[in-house]
């Protein structure tokens, strides 16, 4: 047990961890954003300012009887969370959030804040994300309800068509960085313009990280694009027939999808875990505050636009955001080209 | 070699399963397990591009396509109350002698591949993992192959809309 | 250590466990599902083939094979749908006239 096996070891404790706790974490600040944006004041009572009530949510889901409709599938009804679950854990292995850090010379070499470090990291977080489409489907099929298999294939299927928007934009941005590792990617961004503009891809690419965002809220399920999901049109979807801890999971896998997209869209786009003023072991307080920035946005978007029609989003997904990364794919490729790489 | 063996024991044993099974989305699960550790033996030949892209094309895209389709179609069981009492190797005729093939087949194959005597030891060349070199291949001295798939997809994906469309007569317009 | 051999072995052992799945099995989709697996293990033998020789024509034929199996397995899947429409049955048994 070398020390930097523990610290390796530790580093992926702290990830779980933490992922738990940001997802937690999301539903306070989901409370609170709502809130703040309906002109209300969301939950106080647990806690000082209801820091506490994810907790309480949580305890409360616990307690919960766990239902199984009777014509259920068995195995694949216990199944589907899981695979969400673990889906949305895995994608976040690959994805760096910190540079080489000694932890205060305690080890040798330094380690990367990156739980393993694959020279094709994006393609892997693509490949995760295609996996994680299965949860839904199984959840809605063996719920064997009539809203769940709706809101089961319809969400499955706008999952596969936003997918393929979300990897053009990838494959743009892998262009510009010239690498398949995140980590590659994301040294390529430090330093600035001028010495006051940073060198981050968003600058270089700015209809690419609109078409990814865009695509990630869609893969994510996320309003404006959760009609699959959503109370009003189809009880509650793929995950009408869970209750207590099979909901909390799915519930879980959203949030944690959610802080993946926008760890992977700082990485990418944003320049990862480089700021001023702080040196390069604290990068990862940059890092923090980027991926808060855009799970604000993410919020922000979910209680201020009205939600798409099924087939307006599918129509969008096909007609618009497709063409547009294909676009903005080749003008990418050309602009390497001119400019040289 | 003992991860070798994991993954050929958890390919081959799902894959047995697919063509065992009754219910055809029990096979599509257990097909998808079987390219997991198709593409977790990949890895061990050093070529992770190959088995990113089994898992993203594979397991993400061709299943969930087989996936759609059994849901569609509805077919939990398709077989006779005979098909399910009588084992395949005492079915009658085409089936028996289809199941003795089978094993005639790996039986033979084995003895072909066998014959050239194991070399000791590990592969001797070196590797060709970096995607750069693969792309950098495909797109010069693979090119005219690449660009007939992009076209060999169009018509797939034209061919597949076309076949399973409904026959319908005019559509009703909206707001009659 | 495993050699090439061990690959190949796998590889035909995959290939007849999808050969016999496509003679025995009476229902159309896993008889798609077996012509995945033969498709697959096809791939490895070339996969581990290119990785004996040291040269990366083995993974570009792959990738050649997966786009062919995509749009097989798509085209195959319509024509599944069609016949399912017209006679309500997956077993191959019931296509057995030339006329609807």
């Amino acid at each position: 047990m070398t020390p930097l096996l523990i610290a390796q070891l530790g580093l992926t404790l702290v990830v779980f961890v933490g992922l738990l706790h940001s997802a937690a974490a999301m539903v306070w600040v989901e409370r609170k954003v709502a809130a703040m944006l309906q002109q209300r004041l969301g939950p106080t009572r647990v806690g000082p300012k209801g820091l506490l009530q994810p907790f309480a949510d949580v305890i409360k889901l616990m307690f919960k009887e766990e239902l199984r409709p009777k014509a259920a599938d068995v195995i694949l009804f216990a199944l589907a969370p899981v695979i969400s679950a673990t889906c949305a854990f895995a994608a976040f292995a690959v994805v760096p959030f910190g540079g080489n850090t000694t932890l205060f010379g305690l080890l040798p070499e330094g380690i990367r804040l990156q739980v393993a470090d694959v020279n094709v990291a994006a393609l892997v977080i693509f490949a995760i994300a295609s996996m994680s489409v299965y949860g839904i489907v199984l959840a809605g099929w063996s719920s064997n309800s009539k809203y769940s298999l709706i809101g089961g294939l319809r969400s499955s299927a706008q999952m596969i068509s936003y997918e393929l928007s979300y990897g053009m934009a990838l494959v743009s941005v892998l262009l510009i960085g010239n690498s398949m590792s995140l980590t590659d990617i994301v040294n390529g961004q430090a330093g600035a313009w001028f010495g006051v503009i940073p060198k981050w891809f968003v600058f270089l690419q700015p209809l690419g990280f609109l078409i990814y965002m865009t695509a990630g809220i869609a893969e994510t399920n996320r309003a404006p694009f959760d009609f699959p999901e959503a109370e009003q049109e189809l009880v509650a979807g793929y995950h009408t027939e869970y209750s207590s801890m099979s909901f909390a999971m799915f519930f879980l896998a959203e949030y944690v999808n959610m802080v993946t997209v926008s760890a992977v869209a700082t990485d990418l786009f944003l320049g990862g875990w480089h700021g001023p003023f702080l040196p390069a072991s604290f990068g990862w307080i940059w890092f923090l505050l980027k991926v808060g920035a855009l799970l604000f946005f993410y919020v922000w978007m979910r209680w201020t636009l009205p939600r798409y029609r099924y087939d307006q989003l599918m129509k969008f997904g096909w007609k618009v955001l497709l063409p547009a990364s294909v676009l903005n794919l080749i003008a990418t490729a050309a602009g390497v080209l001119y400019f040289g790489g | 070699m003992t991860l070798f063996y994991m993954f050929a024991a958890v390919a081959v044993l799902a894959s047995l399963l697919v063509i065992a099974q009754r219910n055809p989305i029990y096979s599509v699960l257990l097909l998808i397990a079987s390219f997991g550790a198709l593409s977790g033996l990949y890895v061990l030949l050093e070529a992770p591009f190959v088995a990113v892209t089994q898992i993203i094309v594979y397991a993400g895209a061709i299943m969930v396509l087989f996936l759609f389709v059994v849901m569609l179609l509805n077919a939990p069981h398709e077989d006779t109350e005979y098909d399910e009492k009588v084992h395949p190797l005492r079915r009658p005729g085409p089936m028996r002698f289809g199941a003795a093939l089978a094993g005639a087949l790996v039986v033979e194959l084995v003895w072909a591949l066998t014959r050239s005597g194991a070399e000791a030891g590990g592969f001797q060349a070196a590797a060709v993992s970096s995607v750069r070199a693969i792309g950098r291949s495909l797109f010069t001295d693979y090119a005219f192959p690449f660009e007939v798939t992009s076209v060999l997809i169009l018509v797939a994906m034209v061919g597949a809309v076309v076949l399973a469309r409904r026959e319908s007569g005019p559509s009703v317009p909206p707001g009659a | 250590m495993p050699t090439l051999a061990h690959y190949l072995v796998l590889s035909a052992v995959l290939f007849s466990i999808g050969t016999a799945g496509v003679f025995v099995r009476r229902n159309l989709i896993t008889i798609l599902l077996s012509v995945e697996i033969m498709l697959n293990a096809v791939n490895l033998s070339f996969v581990a083939f290119g990785r004996a020789l040291g040269s990366a024509n083995g993974q570009i034929i792959v990738f050649f094979v997966m786009t062919v199996a995509a749009a097989e397995a798509a085209v195959g899947l319509a024509i599944v749908i069609g016949l399912f429409r017209h006679r309500e049955s997956l077993n191959p048994d019931t296509f057995t006239s030339l006329k609807w």
